[in-house]
């Protein structure tokens, strides 16, 4: 079993009244990447900042790697490269001149700083804009310089907060392609996002918070194994479904459940392999069906599942 | 250290990349300075600039001409004739500060009025309201030029007849009057050394005649100034420059303006982020915000050197003490550091921070001495503006240039300055730190 890097224990964070972070307790594993999701304002950013160093808690502690993190210089944030969500760049210094400057502060310097520079420049395809300004690079090329900064030191865990905020796809796929190198390479990630699909295709392990609370905490399987429905099927009809309608799609085997919207049906299904019969009995209901779609379940819909709200609410 | 060092290697190169700045801090000073300097008399060998009066000469007389020529005659004054109405329309215009004319008549009647007080001639004298200081220094010289023509009129071998004039009056009415009794004594005096004067004139007109030479000018009498005055300009060192002041003022205040973009540079830093992302890295807030004060310290000594290089190429400033100009320069590049830190700990948005910060700064300037310079102002106000540390700097830079001090001279100045840096430096952190938690 893998050793825990990271371990959050029961912090909170109060702004006056206002509770942003209550009670938030997870851990992160050597190599494993935890997914920290949540709406904006759940509290993600607060915690993140409170593992950085850059907050204090108010109570709760958080250890990385044997040591306690607080504020100030403590040898634990050496083992940690951070990513913020705004960009945290000189733009006009040099892509190479940030990296220096970001690199120094770790106490990296001469031969090791230029190989290091060139190391993480090589891995997030900027080699060849190593003279250029970040002022004159595009969203998404300042995001992966952004997280070449936080690679120079070679942190044992790199924590991105919202990395891909304001990014084209393209550059995202770029950026993905980068993470899941440094995810082979054995380093352990934490990736806080609202977009479910990125921290789906990224994690291990997912955290789930809302309200500064912990909702959920377990790998993504057992996340799914929470819902009544494992695929959803989506049919839409010349009409508004009537409510007899809906009562005989739920009374359907395998159906978990079933919502109008218009002339729209959501359906949740036990599997998807009831997908053709829930469709044939539907087109002998009188009422064409012009459309349909499966999709597996999401956690977009775990989300919903657990706090009765969608995530970009 | 190898953090601190990158730290203050970034914000150089930043600010040396930064040509907006550049512009501002540096070159717009120097030719601040200049204007000001220009202004302030210049440089050393400048010669006093002459106030241009017009003149309206309308008294024909010997001694109107006398006058008039006084006047043309006065190294301080440059005289343009000019008809009464082109007098006043220039006045009126603001093309002249000051006009004066002397009306027909007027030397004989001063003269006539010089012991008797009565029937005293006016001197019409036009100028323009806003430079009615001009009005007082004409008048001066006027009253000067006027009485020595007048008394040597009244006084001289032609005053005679005026002089029998006058005592035929006061007899008339010394009657019942001693001081007018011992004027008419004082008179009889006068008409009997006129009477002599003329005398030895007219032996002296007839020797010349028959010796075929042409006759001898008239010796000068009556009363002339009973002094001359020798100007020194004294100071310890070289003479006074006026550009030295200029830019020691220019210099303050556009490197305070570098301490309001370094204290407005952090807000945005916060702002953005960055600053969070230097803090997540193993440096301690002490180092990041030491960083910031060093850079900004190095910026503006920096500025204040290169200033003065200027200074001293083009304008002929000279440095008495450069040790004493070095110490100067580093201890107000502290002040300027740690002022910048403090804008930057209490300024809640860097538009909001940058305009409040201006005004403070040019309020501390202007009350420096850094536009006009401190002497100029009441005493109370000279007594006043030592609280602030604007004024304890430029005073400093003007004791280690034209007031030609030693580093002993400044010490006062720099313990000042060093004292400003503790205390806004200090309030600065305390600020910082609070907000951390």
């Amino acid at each position: 079993m893998a050793s825990v890097l990271l371990s959050v224990n029961q912090v909170s964070k109060s702004y006056g009244a206002r509770k942003a972070v209550d009670g938030v307790s997870f851990q992160v594993q050597q190599g494993q990447t935890v997914g920290l999701i949540g709406p904006n304002g759940a509290g993600k950013s607060t915690t993140v900042s409170m593992i950085c160093g850059l907050l204090r808690s108010d109570s709760g502690s958080i250890v990385m790697d044997g040591e306690t993190i607080g504020q100030g210089p403590s040898e634990a944030k050496r083992k940690i490269g951070f990513v913020p969500q705004d960009l945290a760049l000189y733009e006009d210094l040099s892509s190479l001149e940030n990296l220096k400057l970001f690199g120094a502060l770790y106490g990296l310097k001469g031969a090791l700083l230029k190989q290091r520079c060139e190391q993480a420049l090589a891995l997030v395809n900027l080699a060849d804009r190593a003279q250029d300004k970040p002022a004159t690079f595009s969203g998404g090329m300042k995001r992966r310089l952004n997280i070449a900064a936080a690679l120079l030191h070679d942190p044992q865990l790199l924590i991105l907060d919202e990395p891909t905020v304001g990014v084209d796809p393209q550059s995202r796929n770029a950026i993905f392609d980068t993470l899941e190198t440094l995810k082979t390479q054995g380093r352990s990630l934490i990736y806080t996002s609202h977009y479910m699909e990125e921290v789906e295709r990224l994690a291990d392990h997912i955290v789930i918070i809302d309200h500064g609370k912990v909702l959920a905490d377990e790998t993504p399987a057992a996340l799914y194994r929470r819902l009544p429905a494992q695929a959803a099927l989506r049919a839409e009809l010349a009409a508004a479904p009537s409510a007899a309608l809906l009562s005989g799609v739920q009374a359907l085997p395998g159906v978990t459940g079933v919502q109008g919207e218009g002339n729209a049906l959501d359906i949740g299904l036990a599997d998807a392999a009831h997908a053709p019969a829930v469709l044939a009995w539907l087109a002998q209901q009188g009422t064409p069906l012009l459309h349909f779609a499966t999709a597996k379940t999401s956690l977009e819909n775990i989300f919903l599942n657990l706090t009765g709200r969608s995530l970009r609410d | 250290m190898t953090a601190l060092i990158a730290l203050v290697r970034k914000d150089l190169i930043l600010y040396i990349n930064d040509k907006r700045a550049l512009m501002l801090h540096l070159l717009m000073p120097v030719i601040l300075a200049a204007f000001f300097g220009s202004l302030f008399g210049g440089g050393s060998e400048a010669k006093t600039s002459k106030i241009e009066v017009g003149l309206v000469q309308l008294d024909q007389s010997d001694s109107g001409k006398k006058i008039a020529a006084g006047l043309k005659a006065d190294s301080a004054l440059t005289i343009i004739e000019l008809s009464d109405a082109e007098a006043q329309a220039k006045v009126r215009a603001g093309k002249l500060s000051v006009a004066v004319v002397i009306p027909a008549g007027f030397g004989d009647a001063a003269a006539g009025a010089l012991f008797s007080g009565r029937n005293k001639p006016e001197l019409p004298v036009y100028y323009d309201p806003s430079q009615s200081t001009m009005l007082a220094m004409v008048k001066g010289l006027l009253t000067q030029q006027v009485m020595q023509v007048t008394s040597a009129a009244a006084m001289g071998p032609k005053g005679n007849l005026t002089t029998e004039k006058q005592l035929a009056e006061l007899r008339a009415e010394a009657a019942g009057d001693p001081s007018k009794a011992q004027l008419s004594e004082f008179l009889v005096s006068l008409k009997k050394f006129q009477d002599q004067r003329a005398a030895d004139d007219a032996d002296k007109e007839a020797t010349a005649k028959a010796e075929g030479k042409p006759a001898p000018a008239d010796a000068p009498v009556g009363m002339t100034m009973p002094y001359t005055t020798q100007d020194q300009a004294l100071s310890s060192g070289p003479k006074y420059n006026g550009y030295a002041h200029s830019f020691a003022g220019m210099g303050v205040q556009f490197i305070l303006f570098m301490g309001i973009d370094m204290g407005v540079g952090i807000l945005l830093a916060r702002r953005t982020g960055v600053w969070n992302r230097l803090l997540a890295a193993p440096v301690s807030l002490a180092t990041v915000l030491g960083g910031r004060a060093v850079s900004g310290a190095i910026i503006a000594m920096g500025l204040m050197c290169a200033m003065f290089v200027c200074a001293m190429l083009i304008f002929k400033v000279q440095i008495s003490s450069v040790p004493g100009f070095f110490a100067m320069a580093a201890s107000f590049s502290l002040m300027t550091a740690a002022f910048g830190l403090l804008i930057a700990a209490f300024g809640k948005t860097p538009e909001a921070a940058r305009g409040i910060a201006i005004f403070a700064t040019l309020i501390m300037v202007m009350l420096g001495g850094a536009w006009v310079p401190s002497f100029v102002f009441p005493a109370w106000v000279q007594q006043a503006t030592l609280v602030v540390p604007t004024r304890w700097a430029v005073d400093g830079f003007d004791a280690v240039t034209w007031r030609g001090l030693g580093l002993d001279g400044v010490l006062r100045p720099i313990a000042v300055q060093l004292a400003f840096a503790v205390v806004f430096g200090g309030i600065a952190c305390w600020k910082f730190l609070r907000d951390q938690k």
